[in-house]
């Protein structure tokens, strides 16, 4: 078992995962390294892959003419960057800038994308984690929509 | 458990010894007596009724150290007229104080536990007083997590004390604010989401929660979800007090006066109102 493909089987994104998805994944992967203030991917670029981060935090930021870069969330060590591979048009909404060096591994989700269609058991299983990731997401999104904190929301 | 008041309608009068700034509308009040005493005992979680004469009086958490009793430290909000007036005092000014009120953290029942004590917002004030009895007396717990989730960066709480707390080699401390822009390079993110990776072993865990309801709820379930039960999850809660000693029924929870047996409740024992959403 390669390095990666062992990384893959204790990530619990691909957890409970068949060998064979597994080893198929590992085919498509490669290991990553972005020094602090690298943009991994930015708005409008195709999405063909997505990141397992190993190490390090990326910022996810929008960009305002206004106001700059405005950071809304960050992804770190165990956390899974990038969903926009799995859904049409196939194209980051957001700007990925690595905060502090960062290690990942990377999944062409182009290729993994062409296996699904073949595949329909495993296309279930990772959109399925797929829309796992996303849902908390948006339940995050929507409690900071909230602004708890501000005087209105205040304790 | 509560600590008992001699006459709980009966103000004392403390002076103000010091008003320090803690971010752009949040400040902290010390204060001390005026008999000379200076001596207040009071458990962590527990509040006061500070009145500005000829203003109003309010609740407020005690933010200080439990086992300084010189002075009294309390840290709020400049929301409304109370709050407002009592920024406004300076240095030798006299306030009303009434107390200390209510239930506590219970941070005896939680030796030998790991403790995460989960906070956002101002509620990190009524937790301290909880932090610094566990650190004054470290050896007694397992791991010990701070999880703080702040607004931006300007509105971080105490934060000198957090930078301080985060140095030390036997404390957890994470903290993550909804928005920012640069150059912040901590955790951007709702305070939940740093629950799964937190260094707890749930089994073995006592929760102290502090915050806005909503996201002590959120904060609730993704404990559950790790597997911490529910009779070892402790919010604190916050309603219109009023007498603080359960007589005018402005702070009743279901069958609880959140002055008299709050703020501090196990979330087991009031998990039913705490979902219940016209209470």
């Amino acid at each position: 078992m390669s390095i990666i493909e062992s990384i893959l089987r204790d990530h619990p994104f691909f957890a409970e995962l068949e060998h064979d998805d597994i080893e198929l994944i590992a085919e498509h992967s490669t290991n990553v390294r972005f020094e602090p203030d690298t943009y991994i991917f930015r708005q409008g670029e195709p999405a063909n892959q997505f990141y397992l981060i190993t190490y390090g935090k990326v910022a996810i930021e929008a960009f305002s003419p206004e106001r700059g870069p405005l950071t809304v969330l960050t992804v770190a060590e165990g956390e899974v960057l990038g969903w926009s591979w799995l859904f049409e048009p196939y194209i980051w909404h957001f700007d990925a800038r690595t905060v502090d060096m960062t290690r990942a591994i990377a999944i062409n989700g182009e290729k993994l994308r062409a296996q699904c269609e073949q595949n329909h058991e495993l296309g279930y299983q990772l959109m399925r984690r797929g829309v796992h990731v996303v849902e908390q997401r948006l339940q995050a999104a929507m409690i900071q929509l909230l602004d708890l904190y501000s005087v209105q929301g205040a304790v | 458990m509560s600590t008992a008041v001699v006459d709980p309608m009966r103000s004392v009068v403390y002076e103000v010894q010091r008003i320090r700034k803690e971010t752009s509308d949040t400040f902290t009040l010390e204060l001390h007596s005026t008999n000379g005493s200076n001596d207040f005992p009071f458990a962590a979680g527990q509040f006061n009724m500070l009145y500005v004469f000829g203003v109003g009086e309010i609740p407020i958490s005690i933010s200080g150290d439990p086992s300084k009793h010189r002075s009294l430290i309390h840290t709020t909000r400049a929301v409304g007229l109370v709050t407002g007036a009592m920024r406004q005092l300076k240095r030798g000014d006299s306030i009303g104080v009434r107390g200390p009120f209510g239930s506590h953290w219970p941070v005896e029942h939680a030796t030998g536990y790991d403790v995460v004590i989960v906070a956002g917002g101002l509620g990190l004030a009524p937790v301290r007083p909880a932090l610094y009895h566990i650190l004054h007396h470290r050896e007694k717990y397992g791991n010990v997590v701070l999880l703080y989730g702040s607004r931006t960066p300007n509105d971080i709480l105490f934060r000198r004390e957090v930078e301080k707390w985060r140095a030390r080699l036997d404390v957890d401390v994470h903290v993550t604010v909804d928005r920012a822009i640069h150059p912040w390079r901590g955790n951007v993110g709702v305070v939940t989401r740093m629950i799964p990776k937190a260094p707890f072993d749930p089994l073995n865990t006592v929760a102290f929660i502090c915050g806005p309801e909503i996201m002590m709820r959120f904060t609730v379930l993704e404990l559950q979800k790790r597997g911490v039960t529910t009779d070892k999850i402790f919010i604190s809660m916050e309603r219109n007090m009023k007498c603080a000693v359960g007589f005018c029924g402005h702070c009743q929870w279901g069958p609880n006066f959140v002055c008299k047996d709050g703020p501090v409740f196990d979330y087991a024992s009031v998990k039913h109102f705490f979902e219940k959403r016209e209470i």
